[in-house]
C-alpha cells in the first residue's frame, strides 16, 4: 500500500517467566497497519494473539522488539474484550461516558456523545438500563460504543464476539462492519474464526502455533459493503481455504 | 452468617407480613407479663413490663437515661469510625501488597485469637475508666471484620476491569475512585454491617469492666442496687441502639447498591 502506516510492529517477542526457562508466546512478530485499515489477527488458541493485543494496548511490556505508533507517543486506544466488561454499578450511558470522564471531558458534552453512540449501535432508549438487564449482544454493543466514544486512534478487539451465540455473532459482524464504515477507524481484531476474519477484514494476518509468528498476510479483496451472501461465494471459499491451510 | 439471617428475616418481614411479626412481639410481651404476674417471682428477679416501663419513664424524665445513652453512643460511633477507618486504609494496603500482607498477617491472626473480652480489663487499667478505653475496645472489635472484608472486596475487583482502566490510561487516583471503591463496596459494607453490631458489644464490654458513665455502667448500677427494672431499661436501650446502627448501614447498602439484583 502507498499510504504511510499508522502502526509498525517490529520483531516483537513476548516471554512469560515460568519454571523451565520461560514460555515464549510471541516470536519475532512484524507487521504494519495503515490508517483506517481493518486488520484481523487469526490464529489457533495459544498462538499468542491476545498477548499481541495486550502489548499494543500497553497492558503488557514486550520482552523485545518495538511497537511504533506514528502520530504520537500515546495513541488513544479503544479496546473491546472477550466479555463486555461493563461496570455493573454504572448504567449503560454512565458506562459509555467512562472514557470521556477519565479524560476529564465536560459532562454535558459527554452525555450528548453517549446519546450519539447509543444511536450508532442501535441502543437508543437504553441509557438508564443496568448492565444486568442487557442481553449478551446488547452488552457487547455497549462495549463497542464505549471503545469508540473518545474517538481513539486505534480500536483493538480481542475476540469480541466469542461469548455470543452464532446468530447474534453474525448479526454483530454486520453491525461492526457498518460502524467501522461510519467511523473510519483503524481496527486490529483478534479472532480464531476464519469467516469472521474474512467477513470483516481488509487484511488477515495468520499467527502460527506457539510461539506465535506471522505466517501469512492475506489481502481480502471482497467488495464493500460486505453482505451475508458473500460468505457463500466461490471466492470466499478460496480465501477461507488459503487461511485454513496457513493455520494448519 | 447469623447477621445475614437477621437481614433476610427483616427483609421478609417487610414483604407484607408485618402484622405477623408484630403479633409475635405482642405475644412475647404478654408471656413476659404473665410470668411476672403469676410466676411468683420477686420483681428484683423479673420485673413486669409495666415496672420496666415506669422505670424507663423515670430514667427518661430525670435525664439520666439520656446522658448515659449519649455517652455510650459517642463511644460506639467514635470507636466504629476510628476502627473502620483504620481497617479500611490498612485493608486496602494489604490487598495491594502481598509483602505487607506477609508482614502483618501473624499479628492479624493473633489479634483475632485474643478474646477481646479478656483483654478489656487490661485496656481499662491502662487507659482509665473514661471514654477512651471504651472507644479503643470498640475500635478493636470493629477492626477485623472491616479489614477482612476490605481485603476481600479489593482483591475481588475483576482484572478485566483493571485492564479496561489501564487501556484508557486511567491514573491511580481514577482507578481507586472509579473502579476499586465502587467494586469493593458491596463486600466492604457487609463488613461494616457486622462491625456496626459488634461496636455496641465493644462499648458495653468496656463499660461493664469499669466505667462511671454509659449504659453498661447503668446495667452495673441496676444489678448492684437490685434495681432490675433499670437493667432491663439499659438492655432495651442497647438493643435499640444496635438495631438503629444496623438499620443505618443496611439503608446505606440499599441506597448505594441499588444496581445489584435483589
Amino acid at each position: 500500500m502507498s499510504v504511510d502506516p499508522i502502526l509498525t510492529v517490529h520483531n516483537l517477542s513476548a516471554v512469560f517467566p515460568d519454571s523451565n526457562g520461560g514460555l515464549r508466546a510471541l516470536d519475532g512478530v512484524s507487521f504494519e497497519v495503515c490508517p483506517q485499515e481493518f486488520v484481523c489477527v487469526l490464529g489457533p488458541s495459544g498462538s499468542g494473539k491476545s498477548t499481541l493485543l495486550r502489548i499494543l494496548a500497553g497492558l503488557l511490556p514486550p520482552s523485545s522488539g518495538k511497537v511504533t505508533f506514528h502520530g504520537g507517543e500515546h495513541p488513544g486506544i479503544g479496546m473491546v474484550f472477550q466479555q463486555a466488561n461493563l461496570m455493573p454499578w454504572r448504567t449503560v450511558s454512565e458506562n459509555l461516558m467512562l472514557p470521556l470522564e477519565l479524560a476529564g471531558a465536560e459532562i454535558g458534552a459527554s452525555r450528548q456523545k453517549a446519546q450519539e453512540m447509543m444511536e450508532l449501535v442501535g441502543l437508543e432508549g437504553f441509557g438508564s438500563y443496568w448492565p444486568r438487564d442487557l442481553s449478551g449482544g446488547m452488552a457487547q454493543r455497549v462495549a463497542i460504543a464505549r471503545a469508540l466514544i473518545h474517538d481513539p486512534d486505534l480500536l483493538l478487539l480481542d475476540e469480541p464476539f466469542g461469548s455470543l451465540d452464532a446468530l447474534t455473532r453474525e448479526r454483530m459482524w454486520m453491525e461492526l462492519s457498518r460502524i467501522w464504515q461510519a467511523r473510519q477507524k483503524t481496527v486490529l481484531m483478534v479472532t480464531h474464526s476464519i469467516s469472521e476474519a474474512l467477513f470483516l477484514a481488509d487484511r488477515v494476518l495468520v499467527l502460527s502455533q506457539r510461539p506465535g509468528k506471522v505466517k501469512m498476510g492475506l489481502e481480502v479483496d471482497l467488495p464493500r459493503p460486505r453482505k451475508d451472501e458473500m460468505r457463500y461465494t466461490a471466492h470466499f471459499g478460496v480465501l477461507a481455504r488459503q487461511l485454513k491451510e496457513a493455520i494448519g | 452468617m447469623e447477621l445475614m439471617n437477621i437481614r433476610s428475616l427483616t427483609q421478609s418481614a417487610k414483604s407484607g407480613r408485618n402484622w405477623l411479626g408484630l403479633a409475635s412481639l405482642l405475644t412475647g410481651l404478654l408471656a413476659w407479663w404473665a410470668i411476672a404476674r403469676y410466676g411468683g417471682l420477686p420483681s428484683f428477679i423479673l420485673p413486669s413490663p409495666g415496672q420496666v416501663w415506669s422505670r424507663f419513664l423515670r430514667a427518661l424524665l430525670d435525664g439520666s437515661l439520656f446522658v448515659h445513652t449519649g455517652v455510650t453512643l459517642v463511644e460506639i460511633l467514635t470507636g466504629l469510625l476510628a476502627g473502620a477507618l483504620a481497617a479500611t486504609v490498612l485493608g486496602y494496603l494489604v490487598a495491594k501488597s502481598r509483602a505487607l500482607e506477609r508482614v502483618l498477617s501473624p499479628y492479624l491472626v493473633a489479634s483475632q485469637a485474643v478474646p477481646l473480652v479478656a483483654i478489656a480489663p487490661l485496656l481499662v487499667i491502662w487507659f482509665g475508666p473514661g471514654m477512651f478505653s471504651k472507644i479503643l475496645i470498640c475500635a478493636l472489635i470493629v477492626f477485623f471484620p472491616v479489614l477482612v472484608n476490605t481485603v476481600v472486596g479489593v482483591r475481588a475487583v475483576p482484572t478485566a476491569l483493571h485492564d479496561l482502566m489501564r487501556s484508557l490510561r486511567a491514573t491511580r487516583g481514577q482507578i481507586l475512585l472509579k473502579l476499586e471503591i465502587p467494586a469493593a463496596l458491596p463486600v466492604f459494607l457487609g463488613g461494616l454491617r457486622i462491625g456496626a453490631t459488634l461496636s455496641v458489644i465493644g462499648a458495653v464490654v468496656g463499660e461493664l469492666v469499669g466505667a462511671d458513665m454509659g449504659l453498661g455502667f447503668l446495667v452495673n448500677v441496676g444489678r448492684g442496687q437490685y434495681d432490675t427494672a433499670l437493667v432491663f431499661v439499659a438492655v432495651f436501650t442497647l438493643i435499640l441502639l444496635a438495631l438503629a446502627l444496623y438499620g443505618i448501614v443496611a439503608w446505606a447498602e440499599r441506597k448505594l447498591l441499588s444496581w445489584q439484583e435483589n
